[in-house]
């Protein structure tokens, strides 16, 4: 299993999804990958990606104005 | 979200496709200020995807599309909104999409006269034509009102239960959202592009007209929709944040502009976009005094930050408000 890790501060929604979404496809299924944002809108938008896609949200983190989501990539 | 649905209905397995232009208008803009906080935060494709219960692929398109905004061969619509040039591209990218992805013809939720420039009848088979879709383009609210496509033609669907709406009301549109029990949905009357907005488009412009080119990148588009955009000079502007939500956003830009702030008062943090002379700044520094709490006081403190770090502070007296002309405001 490999742990990596996506920058996408200071990106504007819908980026930090289709730079998640990029990320996402060069991953094998089981892999977890940490996606670090400023824009508080991904803590709705990337499980809401993950859900429509087949992934799973291990965890949101929201901290002083960044957020972070970890998510499993699905089958 | 009507026009897949009514394909959905016949048994057709749909996935929907977003292209993300770098105008697209979304709540997470307005999330920047601190004053829309309680507005919903949402993606409204993935809403749609999600609600639908179909794959959403979102599309980077950024760079390709400013050689649509840049030379729209069909024009620019009311402000700088370049719709058919727009949906042209866009329905061509669909096409390459689903030849790549195996998938065999396009739907989308166009309506006859809906849209002045890029929904009438004369545009909708322009679209099509040049944008290589030719009859894989079907438009499942309208089909009724168009000539029959592949898939209606080969029976894939089914046209009877296709649809016959024109005009700009939504009231069919509506009504089809009652029948199948859809109760919420977003911009029944366009708005999602920041092209289509009068101001917007004017600090576009301005933008262009003060570069001497068209060129642009996604930050130059971005910093256009945050802040106040005020020119003195056609070599600078400022980027005046409004409150602390952009100030936070417009922090990130302090590598790649001089950045301005009132250090003797509160005030707010001011990007400086362009090639400002030494004379310049301190034009500059009095218009951020301006927007601080020392706009009263004789003189104010103003730290200026260079891209390399470097780091000074002058002393500057406030512009008074009646000294700004209006022009200045773009």
């Amino acid at each position: 299993m490999i742990k990596e890790t996506l920058n996408a501060r200071r990106l504007l929604c819908p980026l930090p999804v289709i730079r998640t979404q990029d990320k996402v496809k060069q991953l094998q299924a089981g892999d977890r990958l940490e996606v670090i944002c400023t824009d508080p809108g991904v803590m709705q938008d990337i499980p809401a990606w993950c859900r429509i896609n087949g992934h799973k949200v291990l965890e949101t983190i929201s901290g002083d104005h960044e957020y972070i989501i970890i998510l499993e990539v699905g089958a | 979200m009507l026009a897949a649905k009514t394909v959905m209905e016949q048994g057709i397995h749909v996935e929907g496709i977003n292209f993300f232009t770098g105008f697209c208008v979304e709540g997470h803009t307005h999330a920047i200020r601190e004053k829309d906080k309680a507005k919903p935060k949402r993606n409204n494709s993935l809403w749609v995807a999600e609600q639908l219960g179909i794959k959403l692929h979102i599309v980077d398109v950024i760079e390709e599309y400013k050689n649509v905004l840049i030379n729209p061969k069909h024009g620019y619509g009311q402000h700088m909104n370049p719709c058919l040039d727009c949906k042209i591209f866009m329905v061509n990218k669909a096409k390459q999409w689903i030849a790549e992805n195996d998938f065999d013809f396009i739907i989308t939720g166009e309506v006859i006269g809906q849209r002045p420039m890029s929904q009438r009848k004369a545009t909708m088979p322009i679209v099509a034509k040049e944008s290589g879709a030719d009859d894989l383009l079907l438009r499942p609210l309208c089909a009724k009102n168009l000539p029959a496509t592949l898939p209606e033609r080969e029976g894939w669907v089914d046209r009877e239960k296709l649809h016959d709406i024109t005009g700009r009301s939504r009231k069919p549109q509506m009504a089809m959202a009652e029948q199948f029990g859809i109760d919420e949905y977003s911009q029944p009357a366009g708005g999602c592009c920041f092209l289509t907005d009068k101001n917007y488009s004017a600090k576009l412009v301005d933008l262009w007209k003060a570069r001497d080119n068209k060129n642009y990148e996604l930050d130059d588009v971005m910093l256009l929709k945050v802040g106040r955009h005020i020119r003195p000079q056609p070599n600078f502007k400022l980027i005046v944040a409004r409150e602390e939500g952009e100030g936070r956003f417009l922090q990130g830009y302090k590598k790649d502009y001089i950045s301005m702030a009132c250090v003797s008062h509160s005030g707010p943090l001011v990007l400086i976009d362009g090639s400002p002379s030494a004379e310049d700044l301190y034009l500059a520094a009095s218009i951020t005094a301006r927007f601080g709490q020392g706009r009263d006081a004789e003189q104010v403190d103003i730290s200026i930050l260079s891209k390399d770090g470097s780091e000074r502070t002058i002393q500057v007296a406030p512009m008074k408000t009646e000294a700004m002309p209006k022009e200045w405001y773009i």
